[in-house]
């Protein structure tokens, strides 16, 4: 018999249908936990600075991935910034169509040298363009995600 | 080609916990930083990292290794990861080694990390398809049935009790009592292993050591950089690493033939023809109380058959003639996966420094061997290392 | 340890830390859902299972006898040709009695997983498949099983289509 063969129907080959069950549940860390209850504390934004590297971090870290250092010191940083990047969604995972188009953008935050990824609502995805101004819609009731903010909207 | 002498000259780990509240990324940095710190060094003085960690899917991060470079000291530096199952953290040691050996950089920044409490419902379920999907899967297999069944065909051809297993697990658990980081160390007794419930016959729970989450690091650099560095570098010797066939039905499961070519490729490089008598502390692999026994077999310190006759000697106490895991082991300490192994090569560096506190083994040892094991029980790498 | 080194950090957390809210955490349950092709040797083999016989195949080099299947030799690195049926009888070579499942739940009636050397094949050659009708005390290396077979009109070309191996009900040496 040849090393390979050649099926002539799709229905030929066998293929065994099965799944890997898997869940994650992933903890917040040191970090993680003083944002995350921030945000769903009193609804700001805060980050890490390194004096070393004068660097802000947003997501805020524990340690500055330049210099290594641990980061102590804690920064309030404006729920607003400019767009840096988007995309306006159409498919879903499974590349089903969806509802309505999406626009994940990031959001370049004022005050830190990063920003985050997050939904845009209210407004056309004809009308986006990077360097938009946008801010933080914060939602009523909260509980420590980064769902805390509903989405982010033009100003 | 030659290659340059290598030391380890920093270490640095975290405890290792059942579920530990820091991400897998801030654990990373934690080892990374105490090992740096624990030589002076900072991120620049690192030339490159060697990373390892066992399957994205426990931490539950897809490229595992990229997302945890930066708490590797990994930003914009050379980096390479490596994932050989258990074998991981031997291996990953190993890839430091030669990334100074060669030549190519002085320094080397060695770290490996697992958060297994982020998969749920068991980790188990994270690489149950090392089962094979087709023919094996569908009979609703369990990682036990393999380690039952090496334990049963290692029992069976020796004529073994599980006595002669439990005695390694109160051992460990003893020396894991001055380990500062350890899981489970505390006294117990041949009775409460041997009467624990049972699992997977003859796997009983307390065989088994506990799934964990931490990470270890260690500092590496070339001959004259180490010595500008500490006084006491600890040199690796010799490296060896081998793989046994996937297909381990077909194999004779009573004797790790594959740690047997892994030590004696160690051996030869690090000049050692009579590693009984030339090696004083073993750190063999032990994530089951019987793997201690094969593998101390498969590294050739016990005679086929004679492990347990040994450990039961007494000779592998922590002031016997060869202490065998004066750290605690697997089943002391704890167990996540790729950190387990850089653990028992950390702790090779503090005995042979004399810095292991409660659990040093007196008599100023010179030289040892660390060895982890994985995958479908075919991975060995060994590593030995020497003042 | 090191001079140098004074703590160790890591914070341990209990299982209720994460029920009673002590700790911000979420969950993702990713959908892995997999379709493996069989390949060329398994399809056969379980083309052969829905038939009702167990197929192996020869390397050419070694003269070992495969099962389950294989295009090519692992040790001797050559392809594989030559297909012939093997036998349902065997011998247990490895086993373990198992009380609970992969996620730790336990089980009231055991299972039994077994490497199992059927008759006529290279020795040292096993597959696993599970053991039932036999109580845990008569389960020993050495014991000699058949294979039972799920009815043929339930077959559908996979490792389930043996159901399981019992003992030998007898043997004449």
């Amino acid at each position: 018999m040849s090393l390979t063969e050649r099926l002539r129907f799709f229905h030929e080959a066998i293929a065994w249908k099965g799944e890997i069950p898997l869940q994650s549940r992933y903890t917040v860390g040191v970090a993680g936990e003083r944002f995350l209850r921030e945000l769903r504390d009193n609804a700001r934004l805060i980050a890490t600075h390194c004096p070393q590297c004068d660097y802000t971090y947003m997501p805020p870290r524990l340690y500055c991935e330049r210099c290594f250092a641990e980061l102590t010191e804690w920064v309030q940083v404006p729920p607003r910034g400019n767009i840096h990047a988007f995309t306006v969604m159409h498919l879903d995972l499974d590349e089903e169509p969806l509802a309505e188009p999406e626009i994940i953008a990031f959001v370049q935050l004022e005050g830190s040298d990063g920003g985050l990824i997050h939904r845009l609502k209210e407004v056309d995805p004809d009308e986006v363009y990077i360097g938009m101004p946008v801010g933080a819609v914060f939602r009523e009731e909260r509980e420590g995600s980064i769902l805390d903010i509903a989405y982010f909207r033009a100003i | 080609m030659k290659m340059r002498r290598v030391a380890v000259v920093g270490a640095g780990m975290t405890k290792f916990v059942r579920r530990a509240m820091e991400t897998a990324d801030e654990l990373t940095w934690m080892a990374s930083k105490m090992a740096l710190d624990s030589c002076g060094l900072n991120l620049d003085d690192i030339d490159c990292i060697a990373h390892g960690s066992a399957p994205d899917s426990f931490d539950g991060v897809h490229m595992k290794s990229e997302y945890l470079s930066p708490g590797s000291g990994g930003w914009r530096k050379p980096y390479i990861r490596c994932y050989v199952g258990g074998g991981t953290g031997v291996m990953t040691p190993i890839h430091g080694w030669y990334h100074i050996a060669s030549g190519l950089f002085d320094t080397c920044l060695v770290v490996c990390e697992e958060k297994m409490s982020s998969c749920q419902p068991h980790p188990q379920g994270a690489f149950l398809t090392i089962f094979d999907h087709t023919l094996e899967r569908p009979l609703g297999p369990n990682l036990l049935w393999i380690f039952a069944m090496e334990m049963n065909a290692y029992m069976h051809r020796y004529g073994f009790s599980k006595e002669d297993f439990a005695q390694v697990t109160v051992k460990n658990r003893r020396n894991a009592m001055h380990h500062p980081c350890a899981l489970l160390g505390g006294e117990i007794t041949v009775e409460d292993v041997v009467n624990s419930p049972e699992m997977a016959w003859p796997v009983q729970r307390l065989d088994v050591s506990p799934i964990s989450d931490g990470a270890v690091a260690l500092v590496l650099a070339a001959d004259k950089v180490a010595w500008r560095i500490t006084d006491d570098p600890v040199w690796i010797e010799g490296v060896g690493w081998n793989l046994e066939t996937t297909y381990w039905m077909n194999r004779d499961l009573s004797y790790p033939r594959q740690v047997e070519f892994a030590a004696r490729m160690a051996y030869e490089m690090a000049g050692i023809t009579e590693p009984r008598k030339q090696l004083n502390i073993a750190e063999p692999y032990d994530p089951f109380n019987y793997k201690e026994l094969h593998h101390l077999e498969g590294l050739l310190l016990a005679d086929k058959g004679k492990a347990p006759a040994f450990i039961a000697s007494g000779e592998a106490d922590i002031d016997g003639n060869l202490p065998v895991c004066p750290s605690g082991g697997l089943l002391g300490v704890g167990n996540p996966i790729a950190a387990a192994g850089l653990m028992k090569v950390a702790e090779l560096f503090w005995q042979l420094r004399g810095e292991a506190g409660a659990r040093q083994v007196p008599g100023n040892p010179k030289r040892g061997v660390a060895q982890a094991w994985g995958d479908l029980m075919q991975v060995a790498t060994v590593i030995t290392m020497g003042v | 340890m090191t001079e140098h080194i004074t703590e160790y950090p890591g914070t341990p957390l209990k299982e209720r830390d994460f029920t009673e809210g002590k700790v911000l955490y979420n969950w993702w349950v990713p959908k892995a859902d997999y379709a493996w092709d069989a390949g060329v040797a398994i399809g056969k083999f379980l083309a052969g299972l829905k038939e009702g016989k167990i197929l192996g195949i020869t390397c050419p080099q070694c003269g070992r006898i495969l099962v389950p299947p294989r295009m090519v030799c692992s040790d001797c690195f050559v392809p594989t040709d030559h297909w012939v049926e093997v036998r349902h009888t065997g011998t247990v070579r490895m086993f373990s009695i198992t009380y609970v499942t992969w996620d730790m739940q336990r089980l009231e009636k055991p299972l039994i997983p077994a490497v199992i050397e059927l008759d006529g094949i290279t020795p040292g050659m096993g597959f696993m498949h599970l053991l039932d009708e036999v109580d845990r005390d008569d389960v020993h290396i050495g014991l000699r099983v058949e294979a039972v077979w799920r009815p043929a009109e339930e077959r559908t070309a996979a490792i389930t289509d043996i159901l399981y191996f019992r003992p030998l009900k007898e043997e004449t040496s």
